[in-house]
């Protein structure tokens, strides 16, 4: 069964139609992105998922159960998170407080404090910084922060909006091989990602999305493979 | 990119900038004549600073060139950088720009002399021209002010030239005489309240101002204090640093308490005059704490604060007056406190809901609707028949408390009543500050949308501040009722939301202390909307400085008169990194950084 699922949604910005009859599935513990050029409608499949936008016609599903109108704090406590494009620290805030904010919905005390644990175990150089104000910290640093925060709410499934962008093309390569660890400990993971070459080749599984529209769902190869998307997005990407 | 940063380390700090000192000069001058155009130096003449030699009208124009000039001479140490060995340059600086600024009075003079301009602009009158000459000649005048002001731009130049223990021994020593001049109120009343009238006898003269020899004499305290206690002082804060947490804590406990006895013993050293003027600061630090809770935390502007005062002291005055026009119950003051604080919480929820949809430009806009809807809610025809209408409503009986009555005659009562509700107000915002909802409001505050994605219900938690923020204006809104006995719809103006918005900037948004230091100094020395301060003579240019003050803080402290430690940091981090980055020395992505 789908972890999560998006059923012929159709969402409207006012009267422009954005999203059309889309349909997706993400399933526990696998890596998946969604490619597609500017206003194709990526951030808006995103924060469909989230709960931020409520499609028009159509259905999210979250373990088999219809969410479509339910809160976004009510998809959160599920195990569905987001990290927002541009990491959007809360800047002002220490990188603690930004991690305990990524827990706010939780009450168990003991796994908050495991979970934090954990995330100084994964990023060290989290720890040190504990009480820095995260808006002063280095742009890889941030991103560390992001990953951390989504993880203290416990995520089954991870949303992530074009986490390369605004990294240097050197982090760009670390923090793939970051989503890549995360990957692994079993966390789902919905990437949204104009730097197609890089998502992919970490990637199970890729829906290219176009004005709106499903135009592609094929495996991570056959995609890397499929002659129209190297032409129009890979042939762009190349030269990142 | 980074190629600047390495001979960044052998900066020497920049010369003088002439340019810098020009413009400074010529701003001086302009500022001068503006001051004295506004009415200063004539409206507060008769307020002594030091008798005979200083009144506060002629301070109103002294301080420009002196301040003007060490301003101008000023220079941002930048890290990496060593400071530039100052010599009689500086000093000609400093002079250039105070004759800069006395010019400007120089010039007005003249056209004073010359051209009647009294029709736009009132102040532009012989009285003015007679203060400005020294009630002497004019020709003397001017020259007396071509040497004042190079003496004083001079003087200005040298703070920079003197080591820097002796300017801020300097600095203390002018603000000591300054405060303690304009303390005079405050500090009369303490002293008899102490039976120490023989002191004040001896430093203030008895029509107000220091005497020569009582500045003289507070001058050199101000020089032996430290000498003899700072030490002991350094030592004592480097040892409580020192302490283990749990006995810092302890310390911290022990220091809270004797300040909350300190204060709650003040009252019955103090006479009538003080009293009341600090029940009027507790009046709006109860509200500035109220307020601080929506813009300081949540980051929600609310234009329209004023409204929940409004509610809160109007529907005191409805259960308490028996002279209520429409409904009148008569409750006591602690019972009708409750209804007060659940409607004024419901109102909170009726004008939030539609209002937290909003956000930014467009919230604070539809907030100043709000509180300006309340006010004439209360004035119209319509309800007049339920709050009086532009007759308000009067005959609102004290609150009755056992031991007495709390009321407006008996100020001391008054501000006992508001001391107790401040430390309600303060510990609330402190364990608010630190509690879950706390931090919710301050992500909202950072980054609404992503808040959300946290999983915050932004909604609810936006109303909860409007909601609790509402709650502590009613307290005050109560108290204000029950002192003052009336109440009118006129009481309720715009200008009140926007003189607590100003505590709260001024005083530093986000932080307790802040904003009762701000109350201090903004409502207690220079008065409130309606409410004198001590600084009495200053209630019409009032508004002119808290504008001024505004403008100032705005650019220079951002962070607010006591900074919030964190707040500090990073507001200038972010410009010293934006200035760097803007220079190219930093590479914000830095590329050797991987994890």
């Amino acid at each position: 069964m789908p972890l999560l699922e998006l059923r012929g949604v159709n969402t409207h910005y006012g009267a422009v139609h954005i999203l059309k009859d889309v349909d997706l599935a993400i399933y526990p513990g696998e890596l998946v992105c969604l490619l597609g050029g500017n206003a194709s409608g990526k951030s808006t499949t995103l924060k469909t998922l989230l709960g931020m936008v409520t499609p028009t016609t159509g259905d999210v599903v979250l373990d088999g159960e219809i969410v479509t109108h339910q809160s976004t704090s009510y998809r959160v406590e599920r195990g569905v998170t987001m990290v927002p494009e541009n990491r959007r620290l809360f800047k002002r805030l220490s990188v603690k407080e930004n991690l305990e904010l990524g827990a706010y919905l939780r009450s168990d005390r003991e796994g908050i404090a495991n979970d934090m644990e954990r995330i100084f175990e994964l990023f060290p150089r989290v720890k040190e910084r504990m009480n820095q104000k995260s808006g002063t910290l280095s742009g890889g640093e941030q991103q560390m922060v992001a990953l951390g925060r989504a993880l203290m709410s416990d995520p089954r499934v991870l949303l992530m909006d074009e986490p390369s962008m605004g990294l240097a093309p050197a982090l760009v390569q670390a923090n793939f091989e970051l989503i890549q660890q995360i990957h692994e400990e079993g966390v789902a993971i919905f990437m949204v990602e104009q730097n197609a070459n890089m998502a992919l080749s970490i990637a199970d599984r890729g829906w290219v999305l176009q004005t709106g529209k499903v135009v592609l769902d094929d495996s991570a190869e056959a995609l890397l493979a499929n002659p129209e998307l190297r032409a129009s997005y890979l042939g762009e990407s190349d030269n990142r | 990119m980074t190629a600047t940063s390495d001979n960044l380390s052998m900066l020497e700090a920049p010369g003088i900038n002439w340019r810098r000192q020009i413009r400074f000069a010529l701003v001086g001058g302009l500022s001068s004549a503006f001051i004295a155009l506004a009415g200063m130096p004539v409206g507060l003449d008769g307020r002594n600073i030091i008798r005979p030699i200083l009144s506060m009208g002629y301070l109103a124009l002294l301080w420009v060139p002196f301040v003007f000039a060490s301003l101008a001479g000023s220079v941002v140490i930048l890290e990496g950088m060593t400071e530039r060995e100052r010599d009689a340059k500086d000093l000609a600086a400093g002079a250039l720009v105070g004759l800069g600024s006395s010019s400007g009075l120089i010039l007005l003079m003249i056209l004073i002399q010359n051209f009647n301009l009294r029709d736009p602009l009132v102040n532009w009158s012989p009285q003015l021209l007679n203060l400005l000459s020294f009630d002497r000649s004019i020709g003397l005048g001017m020259l007396l002010w071509l040497i004042l002001g190079t003496t004083l731009g001079l003087l200005g130049g040298a703070m920079h030239v003197v080591p820097g223990k002796v300017r801020s021994r300097i600095l203390a020593v002018a603000l000591a005489v300054f405060a303690v001049s304009v303390l005079e109120t405050f500090l009369t009343d303490l002293l008899e309240g102490f039976g120490l009238e023989v002191l004040t006898d001896f430093v203030y003269y008895k029509r107000g101002g220091l005497e020569v020899l009582g500045a003289v004499v507070v001058a050199a305290l101000t020089l032996m204090i430290p000498l003899m206690v700072g030490s002991k002082i350094k030592d004592i804060k480097t040892r409580v640093v020192e302490m283990p947490n749990e006995e810092r804590r302890r310390v911290n406990l022990l220091l809270l308490t004797v300040c909350a006895a300190l204060m709650l013993v003040l009252p019955f050293f103090l006479g009538k005059i003080t009293n009341e003027l600090l029940a009027n600061v507790g009046l709006f630090v109860l509200l500035a704490l109220g307020l601080n809770i929506v813009v300081g935390l949540a980051g929600i502007l609310d234009l329209g604060y004023v409204a929940f005062f409004a509610v809160g002291g109007y529907t005191t005055a409805v259960l308490t007056s028996p002279n209520s026009p429409g409904f009148s119950p008569e409750l006591p003051w602690p019972v009708a406190l409750i209804v007060v604080v659940v409607l004024t919480g419901i109102v909170g929820l009726f004008i939030g809901a539609p209002v937290i949809r909003m956000r930014g430009d467009y919230l604070a806009i539809v907030t100043l609707g709000f509180g300006e809807i309340i006010r004439l809610l209360f004035l119209s025809d319509w309800l007049s028949g339920w709050f009086g209408g532009a007759q308000g409503i009067t005959n609102i009986p004290g609150v009755d408390v056992g031991i007495g009555t709390v009321k407006g005659t008996d100020p001391r009562s008054v501000f006992l009543l508001v001391l107790v509700f401040c430390a309600i107000a303060i510990y609330v915002s402190w364990r608010l500050e630190h509690s879950r909802l706390g931090r919710a409001w301050m992500a909202i505050r950072e980054d609404e949308d992503v808040a959300e994605a946290m999983g915050v219900n932004t909604t609810n938690t936006k109303l909860m501040a409007f909601v609790v923020g509402a709650v502590l204006a009613s307290f005050s809104g109560a108290i204000f009722s029950a002192k003052v006995g009336s109440i009118f719809p006129t009481s309720f103006l715009m200008l009140v939301s926007i003189i607590i918005l100003v505590v709260v900037i001024v005083g530093g948004m986000g932080n307790i202390v802040g904003v009762i230091v701000g109350a201090l100094v903004l409502i207690g020395v220079l008065g409130g909307p309606k409410q004198p301060g001590l600084l009495q003579e200053f209630s019409q240019f009032k508004l002119l400085i808290y504008g001024a003050l505004l403008v100032w803080m705005m650019l220079k402290r951002p962070e607010g008169l006591v900074p919030n430690v964190r707040r500090t940091r990073e507001l200038h981090q972010e410009e010293f990194l934006q200035d760097a980055w803007l220079k190219g020395e930093i590479d914000t992505d830095d590329h050797e950084d991987s994890p």
